[in-house]
């Protein structure tokens, strides 16, 4: 047979720029200065601001200055309130992973150095405003007042569980905090998502939908299904990708991030599309900001892709140093959220190191003091766990009759058990 | 032989393949550089190259997709899916198309593809770390179902199962990846390392699907069990101290029949356990088999012995799995029947 082409092919498989024992190596990146970019009126078509989704969105400057014409100019309370919501999430966690590992909880994650892409979109939309999280949203529920206590004792499976110890720990739920049940089946939150906000527009509400996906989940086809309904619908949704770079073990080129960028996925479909400093709160903040607007004046989606690092291991049961440098996170380029904020409030006079300090302790005594209340109701490892019969409730409205029985049957159990 | 546990088994058997068959190749989640988060690929792409053994983007139905291309074109694929809980995407491209490319074809195209995945609980793994799939597949017609309880059967089978010219799902149960479990789980887990079906060959054997094994004799009772269970049966039979006869099936799905109706019409009672979820679960199938075949033979009702039909609840693993007490009483009850 004749070929024109008669070389033989190769198949190409993506490899990441460094692994264990390499340099970690981000110069590939372009990274742009902060301000550089415009911020075009949100009443733009989205076919007019393509080049977006290949550029930086960044407001603090390496001076921790604001600058250029994202800055949301907030006043210096609402920043010390956002610098408080980070700082507090981060706190949460390395409380919560120190009980994991202590052996009071199966599992934990973390979601250092991503705090501002969750604290900053909780202030940026209105609280009653739907959210439809992964599992590294945490700081939505901190920004927005849930009671920690609540997420300790959901963590913990304990008898005041708001979950009545269902769900794996951490996949909590809040209609009152406006945050959808997190599912552990990566993606099916994004067309949900879709699907609220076409609601809330069908019924002619006020509120918009956000959902949160990790770069590595964007290769689900829920993802591509949620965009293609939510330009179709022109649905009032804010589709947030958040590029923290690995997927567990694999890197964002996995997932497609060699070849273009996350945000760039927005313009096949033709909705907007923008790309932000995940690691800036200001630059989150606006361009939730610019999206909601967007969103709320009939103008559609936006996909937002936040560039940003998860600092630590994927959850309590990985070990990065296995698959990446593990200087890695210490060379990631655009810093950490919480210093960063605080080296902007201190550098407009608003903050110093000993309220900084004294900001640290007082949130970690908090920590503390939740943890007392939510360890008093139990522990997984502990004895006061939810009442086992509660199990066969809610599988259904009404309790079927093979339900009934099963339940029967588990007490019998129990009790021989315990004989 | 080689002492191994069930991880290092598979990977035993992905070696050996890739090894003799240039057109065996290996893919998913964090399989590549990582080797899978149970380690079932651990070496391989250091081994056998970047194209052999590699990462795939975060969707089950691309994976199981391109399984199907690759095997097409002719490639033999091992799939991995990184729970069983996590399948649901790939379903469309497992059912409408992997189970039935031989026969819409009239056998032009096929599908000599296996799918590798994790399941069942006793990890505290919650609603999404622990399901049992499997009588899904069997209820599609084309489809083989695999599924090991010891390090040797695992290789043998993983074997046959990438060496068939049919699609196949291999289950693994990842309770007892690293030693058997009898369903006591305030006891020390107790390693491989104590069992005999922890002594491997090291190089090429095969156990044929479609063959259980009975694994305990007995003449009172059948227990027809597979993964886990088998391990939860063995332990429950010597607690009650019943005679029974415990089938490992191996290959839910051609079951073998012979071996099931020879032990059943041999004891006259039969229990039939799985972790899954009671109703259509694939204790029915059984059930029915048995009724169907044995039922001049049998003494008593037969009973199932199952997960309950709620989804799998994180913190009431214990009360959900069908562990020694749910097994020892379904014995008894047939014995005194
Ligand atoms: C449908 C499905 N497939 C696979 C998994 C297993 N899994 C859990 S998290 C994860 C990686 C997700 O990475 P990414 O989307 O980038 O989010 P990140 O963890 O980085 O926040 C994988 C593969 C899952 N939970 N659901
Ligand atoms: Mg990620």
């Amino acid at each position: 047979m004749s070929r024109r082409n008669s070389r033989p092919l190769s198949l190409h498989i993506p490899e990441p720029p460094s692994r264990p024992g390499d340099e970690a190596d981000f110069s590939h990146f372009e990274i742009p200065a902060a301000g550089v970019v415009a911020r075009p009126d949100t009443a733009v078509a989205a076919s007019e601001i393509r080049d977006m989704v290949h550029t930086l969105v960044r407001v603090l400057d390496d001076d921790g200055r604001a600058v250029g014409p994202w800055d949301p100019k907030l006043d210096a309370d609402t920043l010390r309130q956002a610098l408080r919501a980070m700082m507090l999430t981060r706190a949460f966690d390395e409380r919560m992973y120190r009980q994991q590992r202590q052996g009071k909880t199966s599992f934990y994650m973390k979601c250092t150095g991503e705090e501002a892409v969750a604290c900053a979109a909780a202030m940026a939309i209105d609280s009653d405003d739907m959210c439809f999280p992964t599992y590294r949203q945490q700081g939505l529920l901190v920004t927005r007042g849930y009671s920690m206590v609540d997420m300790m004792c959901q963590i913990y499976s304990n008898e005041r569980d708001p979950l009545k110890g269902r769900q794996l720990p951490i996949m909590y739920s809040s209609k009152a905090a406006g945050f959808f049940s997190i599912s552990g089946n990566l993606g099916t939150q994004v067309p949900q998502a879709v699907g609220w906000a076409m609601a809330s527009a069908y019924s002619e509400d006020t509120r918009i939908a956000a959902a949160w996906t990790g770069e590595g989940a964007t290769a689900e086809g829920d993802f591509h299904y949620a965009m293609t309904f939510a330009t179709v619908y022109r649905a009032p949704v804010i589709i947030n990708v958040v590029n923290n770079q690995w997927a567990i073990s694999s890197y964002s080129g996995i997932a497609g991030g060699d070849e273009a960028t996350f945000a760039a996925r927005a313009i096949g479909y033709g909705m907007a599309g923008l790309r932000v400093d995940g690691n800036d709160f200001l630059a989150v903040y606006a361009a939730t900001r610019w999206a909601a607007e967007r969103a709320r004046t009939n103008q559609g989606p936006t996909l937002i892709e936040h560039f940003t690092y998860r600092a630590e291991g994927h959850s309590t049961s990985d070990d990065p140093a296995r698959y990446r440098p593990s200087e890695e996170a210490k060379r990631w380029p655009l810093g950490d959220p919480i210093e960063r904020l605080k080296q902007h409030l201190v550098a407009i006079g608003e903050w110093d190191d000993e309220r900084h300090a004294a900001l640290g302790k007082e949130l970690v005594e908090q920590g503390k003091a939740a943890g007392r209340e939510a360890e008093s109701y139990g522990t997984l490892s502990g004895e006061n766990v939810v009442q086992a019969d509660s199990m066969f409730e809610d599988v259904f409205k009404e309790v079927p009759w093979h339900l009934v029985e099963q339940r029967d049957q588990a007490e019998a159990e129990r009790q021989a058990w315990h004989k | 032989m080689a002492q191994m546990n069930m991880i290092q088994a598979l990977n035993s058997a992905l070696d050996v393949m890739m090894e003799r068959d240039p057109k065996v190749l290996t893919f998913g989640e964090d399989v590549g550089y990582f080797g899978g988060v149970f380690r079932v690929t651990d070496g391989l792409q250091k081994k056998y190259g970047l194209k052999r053994c590699f990462d795939t983007p975060i969707a089950e139905g691309g994976i199981v997709g391109v399984a199907v291309g690759m095997g097409a074109y002719g490639l033999r694929p091992v799939a991995e899916i990184q729970f069983a809980d996590y399948i649901y995407p790939g379903l469309d491209q497992i059912i409408s198309e992997a189970a039935r490319l031989r026969y819409r074809t009239a056998g032009e195209f096929t599908s000599p593809i296996t799918i590798r995945s994790p399941y069942g609980g006793g990890i505290y793994g919650g609603q999404t770390h622990s399901q049992s799939p499997e009588a899904i597949f069997t209820h599609v017609a084309g489809l083989k179902t695999v599924i090991p309880s010891t390090p040797y059967d695992a290789k043998g089978l993983l074997i046959s199962a990438i060496e068939d010219d049919d699609p196949v799902m291999f289950f693994e149960p990842k309770r007892i990846y690293n030693g058997p479990f009898d369903g006591n789980h305030s006891r020390p887990v107790t390693p491989w390392a104590k069992h005999p079906a922890s002594e491997v060959p090291e190089g090429h054997y095969s156990i044929p699907l479609g063959k259980a094994a009975v694994v305990r004799e007995g003449g009172a009772v059948t227990v027809l069990a597979y993964g886990t269970m088998v391990h939860v049966a063995i332990g429950a039979a010597e607690a009650t101290g019943i005679d029974a006869e415990v089938v490992d099936l191996r290959t839910i799905w051609p079951v073998d029949i012979e071996t099931i109706e020879a032990s059943v019409k041999k004891t006259g009672r039969c229990v039939i356990v799985h972790e899954a979820t009671r109703t259509s679960g694939f204790g029915a199938e059984l059930s029915a088999l048995v009724q169907e075949r044995c039922f001049y033979h049998l003494e008593a009702p037969i009973e199932r012995v199952t997960g309950f039909d709620t989804p799998y609840p994180h913190s009431f693993e214990w009360n959900y799995f069908p562990g020694p007490i749910r097994v020892g009483s379904a014995l008894r009850r047939v014995m005194e029947a």
